[in-house]
C-alpha cells in the first residue's frame, strides 16, 4: 500500500473518530441546554434539602426554568443555602414559593417554582423568602408511628374498662 | 538437627535475596520506563516534523484496529440495551434505556474496553515490531548510522498510538449507542422520542463526555507508553520477544482496569462534593 492510500484512510479514519466525538457531544449529549443561556441568581434558604445535588434542574409547571448552582451550609441560620441560577427568558413574582420535590417514588429531586401574585419580579441576587423542605422519610414514618402509638395507648383501655 | 538450621537457613536467606532482586529489578524497570518517557517525548521532535511517520502509525495503529472495534461496540451496545431492557422494565422504566446505554458506553465500557482491545490489537504488535527490529539489530544499525532510534521508530509509534486511542474510544461510544438504538428502539420497541430526549438529558458534556474521552487520552498514553517501552526493553531473543508482548498486553491491561478506578474515583465523586 503506498503513502496516499495510508494518508487517505487515516484521514478517513480521523474525520470519523472526530465525527463520532461530535456525535456524541450534541446527540447523546446535551451541548445546549443552558450552556449559553443568560441566567440570573437567585438563592434560597432551606431547612433541609434532602438529596437535593449541584445541577439539579429547577422546574415550574415541569418545565425546566434553571439549575441549581451552588449549595452551602450557612453557619448563622444553620439552613442550607441553595443558589439557583434561573434563565433570563423567565421571570418569576418576588413572592414565589421554592419547595424541594421529588420527581416519580424514586426519581431525582428538583427545585419546583410556584409564582406568586406580587407584581415586583425577581432581580439577580434576591432571596425567595417562602420555601418548603425535602420530605424526609425517616420523619414521616416517626410521626405516623407517634400518633399510632397515641392511638394505642387509649384504645386497649376502654375494653378493659 | 543441625544441619537442617543451616539448610532452612540458607533457603530462607535465598528466598529473601530472590525477593529483593525482584522489587529492585522492578523498581529499576520503572525507573528506566519513566526516564524513556520522557526522553522520548524530550525527541519527538522528528516525529512531528516528518508528520508523515506518525500517520503511517496512526494507520497501523488505529485505522487497522476500526474493524475490531467497531462490531465490539455494535455488539456491547446490543447486549447492554437487551440486558439493560430486562432489567428497566421491571420498574417499569423502559424508557430510560437510552440513558443506561449512554452513560454505560461515554463514561465507562468505552474508553476501557477500547483500551483493553487497542491494547492487545494494537499494543501487542508494536511490541512485536520494536522488539524484532532489536532482535535483528535494526535498532544497532540505525545507532550506527547516528540515527536516532527513539526519535525515529519508537516516538512516531508512540504518538500514533496516542492519536488514534481516543478516537477509537469515541467511535466505540457511538457504535455501541447506535447498537443500543437497534435493539432497544428497533427490535424491542421502546419509543424513540423518550431513547434520545433522555438520553440527552441526563448525559451531560463535560461531566460523562469529556471525562470519558480524557480516560480514553490516559489510557492511550499509558499503552502506548507500556507497549513501547517492553519493546525497546525486550531482549533480543525469540523468547525475549514473544514475552515482551505477552507482558504488554497483561501490564497494559492492569494499568488500564487500575488507572480507570483512580480516574473514575477522581472525576465521578458523586453526591454534593464540590
Amino acid at each position: 500500500m503506498n503513502r496516499s492510500t495510508i494518508d487517505l484512510w487515516v484521514g478517513i479514519f480521523v474525520a470519523a473518530g472526530l465525527g463520532a466525538l461530535l456525535f456524541l457531544a450534541l446527540k447523546v449529549g446535551n451541548l445546549a441546554s443552558f450552556a449559553n443561556n443568560q441566567t440570573y441568581q437567585v438563592n434560597a434558604k432551606f431547612a433541609n434539602i434532602g438529596g437535593l445535588k449541584v445541577r439539579a434542574p429547577v422546574k415550574s409547571a415541569g418545565v425546566v426554568v434553571g439549575r441549581v448552582s451552588d449549595i452551602q451550609f450557612d453557619n448563622e441560620s444553620y439552613e442550607a443555602l441553595v443558589k439557583i441560577n434561573l434563565d433570563v427568558n423567565y421571570q418569576f413574582p418576588r413572592d414565589t414559593t421554592a419547595k424541594i420535590l421529588t420527581s416519580g417514588i424514586l426519581g431525582e429531586q428538583y427545585v419546583g417554582l410556584e409564582a406568586g401574585g406580587d407584581g415586583v419580579m425577581l432581580k439577580s441576587g434576591d432571596r425567595l423568602r417562602l420555601t418548603q423542605s425535602a420530605v424526609v422519610l425517616e420523619n414521616l414514618i416517626s410521626q405516623f408511628l407517634f400518633n399510632k402509638a397515641a392511638e394505642g395507648k387509649d384504645a386497649p383501655k376502654d375494653p378493659a374498662k | 538437627m543441625m544441619p537442617n538450621w543451616v539448610g532452612m537457613r540458607l533457603a530462607a536467606r535465598a528466598r529473601l535475596e530472590g525477593l529483593g532482586s525482584n522489587v529492585t529489578s522492578v523498581i529499576w524497570r520503572l525507573g528506566f520506563a519513566a526516564r524513556f518517557l520522557g526522553y522520548l517525548v524530550a525527541h519527538s521532535g522528528t516525529a512531528m516534523r516528518r508528520f508523515r511517520l506518525t500517520v503511517a502509525e496512526v494507520y497501523f495503529a488505529g485505522v487497522l484496529s476500526l474493524v475490531i472495534i467497531l462490531v465490539s461496540g455494535l455488539f456491547v451496545g446490543m447486549v447492554l440495551a437487551l440486558q439493560g431492557y430486562e432489567t428497566l422494565q421491571r420498574f417499569g422504566a423502559s424508557e430510560s434505556l437510552g440513558v443506561l446505554v449512554a452513560l454505560s458506553l461515554v463514561r465507562e465500557l468505552g474508553p476501557v474496553v477500547a483500551g483493553l482491545l487497542f491494547a492487545s490489537r494494537a499494543g501487542s504488535a508494536i511490541t512485536a515490531e520494536i522488539g524484532l527490529m532489536k532482535a535483528t539489530e535494526q535498532i544497532s544499525a540505525m545507532e550506527m548510522m547516528a540515527v536516532d532510534p527513539i526519535a525515529r521508530v519508537v516516538a512516531p509509534r508512540f504518538w500514533g498510538g496516542v492519536i488514534s486511542m481516543p478516537l477509537l474510544a469515541a467511535l466505540f461510544s457511538a457504535m455501541g449507542v447506535f447498537g443500543g438504538y437497534l435493539i432497544g428502539v428497533q427490535l424491542i420497541g421502546v419509543d424513540a422520542g423518550a431513547f434520545w430526549s433522555q438520553m440527552q438529558a441526563a448525559v451531560d458534556l463535560r461531566n460523562d463526555i469529556w471525562n470519558g474521552v480524557l480516560k480514553s487520552i490516559v489510557f492511550g498514553i499509558a499503552v502506548t507508553w507500556i507497549a513501547v517501552f517492553e519493546g525497546y526493553d525486550a531482549p533480543p531473543t525469540a523468547e525475549g520477544v514473544s514475552r515482551a508482548t505477552t507482558r504488554t498486553v497483561v501490564t497494559s491491561s492492569l494499568a488500564i482496569l487500575a488507572l480507570d478506578f483512580i480516574l473514575t474515583a477522581l472525576m465521578f465523586t458523586g453526591g454534593n462534593a464540590p
